[in-house]
């Protein structure tokens, strides 16, 4: 349905993310940022907006922001204010946002974002700095919704923690591959602000959020008018989100219906959108600049200095590793988006082949990383001790199984991978005399598996191989056991 | 034995310094005071013994020294102190203790002054009389059945019955200087920026500023030297030192000091009375050296529709977070009210009718298409009146009106025609709106009441205004009110 919709229409996206600063303070006040912590722990009289408290800027957000800009090829204002945004929610203790409105910190810019094996030039319109607001919990009705909820509790510990808004100028000519574009362009965008670190962006924490907004229009004729999908808070769901809204789009304007210009909300569950608050009612937010703030106005020759010390693009980045480690596309994008990449990098600079760093980091441990509900880089192993289990198993020290054993102990905090062998002792059984009399005592247990063998049925030696193994508790090297097995039995591997 | 409550804030500090009155004693005769007198004044909305004998403890164990230690002091309503109730006048923070101090009240404790309690004030200072305070207004000690000023006017009428010698006020359009002058009380509105709005609550950012009121011209000074320097967290707070406010106050020279009387500042609407003392207080600078001449400032007669359109629309969003969710009154939530309705009504019953007139007006102002109209084009009018302001020191060092264009007129007078209200503020707002520091001293009376004399000054030029103070005080005979109504 999506692609004879977009047969018939022409697509016009836009993007708004909201990111979180990883500052370690607030925008307006030295609160912490950090997430999780018991409800309006992280308050003072100033994020709380209790009278007469007052903001100061936390020049490390704006810093931050010019770097955004910066890697978004964006033009930095040599001059700039805040602007109150006026409306009234109880999240908001001073019942106005501080914002910038017609005063941008960045304008103008860009981002190039690999769709499909072409490039793409994503258009930036601003990239500016506001403060979140707090978090409201409606209690007692059964969606979690302020619909039949007895009662709303508000936490203000995120209240005026630093967010960059940046927002795209409307995308066109996208065609068939809008939704893919808004996801490509998401996912970008995030590894841009990865490799800045100025985020940690956990999209499941609510770190970096996008509103989407769609129009479509006939071939020739005006832009339609455009919805605001709000709160999309993960990749899956900016790509469901322009698609869900394309479809919905195109039943309404083919039945001759009008789309109406207003904020959707977005389903994780059913992938669809519903109707929020009508932009035709929407509030006027009487918009004035922050009388409480001065200008902000950046020396050029700071924004000169972040300039120069921008780290590389992600995408050159993922090229450079490409030629250097001999991995497919397919693979940097895979290690990017599991956030391993770096990992990779120093696991392969401490010693270990690319693809044996690539299948680690990939596999059991971006799994542990999951199971854990933390970034790869937060598990308690290091790149130089993933070289190392690799070093070992090259070596013969260790077969896959006792490497993944090693691994698990590393990560359980039991030390270093010598350590974790040491302390479970899990090195390979060496001893040819322990590993015979292995042999034998199998072969001695089940002696049916041994006549199937001689008998041809090579397979059956499984059960025995399992058998010594056991009793050497996984030590001994799964494949030598098997050779020296088939020799006792006088038969030959084919 | 001296009466402790009619000593000034230096000659206080002498007596405790001579050990002729401890710092408690001091404290307790102003205790004593304000429980003699003012049942019929109502300065104070809060007075808080308790913690005022506890700093003069503190001053009489030597824990605290400096010019001011011991001294007591009345805190205008709208500055924060924890523990305190802080009310701004209003019924909406009714009950609100703030959990800090306003950086200005933490300064003040640090000088050793004793602070005896809050003083009264129109609701969130918006008012010229403090009539529109929602626990009552506060009478003028000169005749009780007249205003004392606003927004203000607790502070000056203390001063003024001898409840403190000291007391804090805060200046948007004239709120420390107008009632100064209707109390025969000195009141100084220093440099936008000089002292820290940090817990001050908001009326207009962009205007408030707090300040010093004494009974003379040096007890201000030395009170504005406490209370002013930059702090960090205030990001309007000027990172400069303080003017030689102290110094200018001894000093008091006005040889060879050039000041410009205001043209646009007198003639029709002026009370011949204030026309007369104002006048003859020019002379006096004159006589003492001063270089007189009169300046034109062309825009100042747009001062006050501008300041009517850019005082509100801040306060419009200032007063926003005043919606019961968090502190303060709240209203109609029985479990059945949207939360919508109970913000509603606790804003409809928290707030009193002139500062919801003030809400209006100014979301009016920053509606979507007529911020132009209206709020940009009153920025635009703050840019010219500060370009009058510059022009003028080119050719003067000061510049001086009257303060109020009238005496104090009866309580009532002016309750149902806010215009005629807002109009006694005509002389008062250019300085606000173009941030430079402004005073205003004692130049008699006319038929039996104050009168004030409004001195200009560059920014950063505090020290200027303490001059001018200071030489007039010298050869005007002292506003001693006669309080015939306490006996």
């Amino acid at each position: 349905m999506y692609e004879k919709d977009l047969q018939e229409f022409e697509p016009v996206i836009g993007l708004e993310t909201h990111v979180e600063l990883g500052t370690a303070s607030k925008m307006f006040c030295g609160c912490a940022t950090e997430f999780g912590a018991e409800p309006n722990t992280h308050t003072c009289p100033v994020c709380l907006g209790l009278p007469g408290a007052l903001p100061v800027v936390n020049e490390k957000a704006i810093e931050s922001t010019i770097r955004i800009g910066l890697a978004l090829h964006c033009d930095i204002a040599t001059w700039c204010r805040f602007a109150r945004k006026n409306y009234f929610y109880p999240d908001m203790p001073k019942n106005f946002q501080t914002s910038q409105y017609d005063e941008p910190l960045c304008t103008d810019g860009y981002l190039d974002v690999d769709v499909e094996g072409s490039v793409v030039r994503v258009p930036i319109e601003r990239v500016h700095l506001e403060e979140d607001t707090g978090k409201t919990l409606h209690v007692g009705g059964s969606t979690g919704r302020i619909h039949g909820a007895t009662h709303s509790l508000v936490d203000y510990n995120r209240a005026g923690i630093p967010l960059v808004e940046i927002v795209t100028k409307p995308v066109v000519g996208t065609g068939q591959q809008a939704a893919a574009v808004a996801k490509a362009y998401v996912t970008e965008l995030r590894d841009v602000l990865r490799g800045l670190d100025v985020s940690d962006i956990r999209m499941e924490q609510g770190s970096m959020r996008c509103d989407v907004n769609t129009s479509l229009n006939r071939p020739g004729e005006p832009w339609g008018t455009r919805t605001e999908t709000k709160n999309v808070n993960s990749l899956r769901s900016v790509e469901r989100a322009v698609r869900s809204e394309v479809e919905r789009q195109a039943v309404l304007l083919r039945s001759g219906g009008r789309i109406t210009q207003e904020t959707r909300h977005f389903h994780e569950d059913s992938g669809t959108t519903s109707p929020g608050r009508s932009k035709e009612e929407a509030t006027d937010y009487r918009y004035f600049p922050e009388p409480d703030l001065v200008p902000i106005a950046p020396d050029p020759d700071w924004v000169g200095a972040l300039k120069a010390v921008l780290p590389e693009a992600p995408s050159v980045r993922r090229k450079q590793l490409l030629a250097q480690l001999g991995l497919s596309d397919l693979d940097a994008q895979a290690m990017v988006n599991a956030g391993v990449l770096d990992l990779v990098l120093a696991t392969t600079e401490a010693g270990a082949p690319a693809a044996e760093a690539r299948n680690w980091w990939l596999g059991s441990l971006a799994q542990a990383a999951n199971t854990q509900g933390v970034e790869a880089s937060e598990l308690a192993i290091t790149p130089a001790q993933v070289a190392r289990v690799v070093e070992l198993v090259a070596a013969g020290d260790l077969t896959a199984g006792l490497a993944k054993q090693v691994v698990d102990g590393v990560l359980a905090g039991e030390g270093s991978p010598d350590e974790v062998i040491g302390s479970r002792g899990l090195a390979v059984v060496k001893d040819e005399g322990a590993l015979t009399e292995a042999v034998e005592a199998a072969l001695a247990a089940d002696p049916e598996a041994a006549e199937k063998v001689r008998g041809g049925k090579v397979q059956a030696v499984g059960a025995l191989v399992g058998r010594v193994m056991k009793q050497t508790r996984g030590q001994a090297d799964a494949a030598a056991v098997r050779a020296l097995l088939l020799e006792k039995l006088g038969v030959s591997d084919s | 034995m001296t009466d402790l409550t009619r000593l000034t804030a230096v000659e206080t500090r002498e007596a405790i310094t001579s050990g002729q009155a401890s710092a408690v004693e001091v404290a307790q005769a102003h205790l004593d005071r304000i429980a003699a007198v003012d049942d019929r004044v109502h300065a104070f909305l809060h007075v808080d013994a308790e913690g005022a004998l506890a700093q003069a403890k503190r001053v009489d164990a030597g824990e605290v020294t400096g010019p001011l230690a011991g001294v007591p002091l009345a805190l205008k309503d709208v500055m924060t102190m924890a523990g305190v109730p802080t009310t701004c006048g209003s019924r909406i923070l009714e009950g609100w203790r703030p959990p800090y101090d306003a950086t200005v009240t933490a300064r003040l404790k640090a000088a050793g002054v004793v602070i005896l309690g809050k003083t009264n004030m129109d609701e969130f200072a918006m008012g010229s009389s403090t009539e529109h305070s929602a626990y009552g207004p506060t009478h003028n000690p000169w005749d009780l059945d007249r205003i004392p000023g606003g927004s203000g006017g607790g502070s000056s009428a203390a001063l003024a019955s001898y409840q403190a010698p000291l007391a804090i006020g805060t200046d948007t359009g004239g709120s420390i200087r107008q009632p100064a002058s209707v109390t025969g009380t000195v009141g100084v509105k220093p440099t936008y920026g000089a002292v820290s709005r940090y817990g001050l609550v908001a009326f207009s950012s962009s205007l408030d500023q707090a300040g010093p009121c004494a009974r003379t011209v040096l007890d201000a000074a030395l009170l504005h030297e406490v209370i002013a320097g930059h702090d960090p967290c205030d990001s309007t707070s000027i990172p400069a030192p303080v003017p030689p406010v102290v110094e200018a106050a001894r000093n008091a020279s006005v040889e060879g000091l050039r000041v410009g009387v205001v043209k646009e500042l007198q003639g029709d609407g002026y009370e011949p009375g204030v026309t007369a003392r104002f006048e003859e207080a020019v002379a006096l600078l004159q006589s003492q050296g001063a270089i007189v001449s009169e300046v034109s400032c062309p825009h100042f007669g747009y001062a006050l529709p501008a300041y009517y359109l850019i005082a509100p629309s801040e306060a419009s969003s200032n007063l926003a977070r005043f919606d019961g969710v968090r502190y303060g009154l709240r209203v109609g939530d029985d479990g059945d009210r949207s939360l919508e309705e109970v913000m509603a009504l606790t804003r409809a019953r928290g707030f009193g009718a002139e500062v919801k007139r003030r809400i209006i007006l100014g979301t009016y102002a920053l509606s979507s298409g007529y911020y132009d109209a209206y709020y940009g084009q009153a920025q635009k009018v703050r840019t010219l009146i500060s370009r009058d302001f510059q022009a003028a020191w080119s050719r003067v060092d000061v510049l001086v009106a009257p303060t109020c264009p009238t005496v104090a007129f009866p309580l009532g007078a002016k309750l149902e025609d806010p215009l005629a209200m807002y109009k006694q503020d005509i002389c008062s707002i250019p300085a606000n709106l173009y941030g430079g520091p402004a005073a205003s001293f004692p130049a008699g009376l006319s038929e039996g009441l104050p009168v004030g004399f409004q001195v200009m000054a560059p920014t950063l030029r505090d020290d200027l205004l303490y001059r001018v103070g200071g030489a007039l005080e010298k050869v005007l005979p002292p506003a001693i009110p006669p309080l015939s109504w306490e006996s």
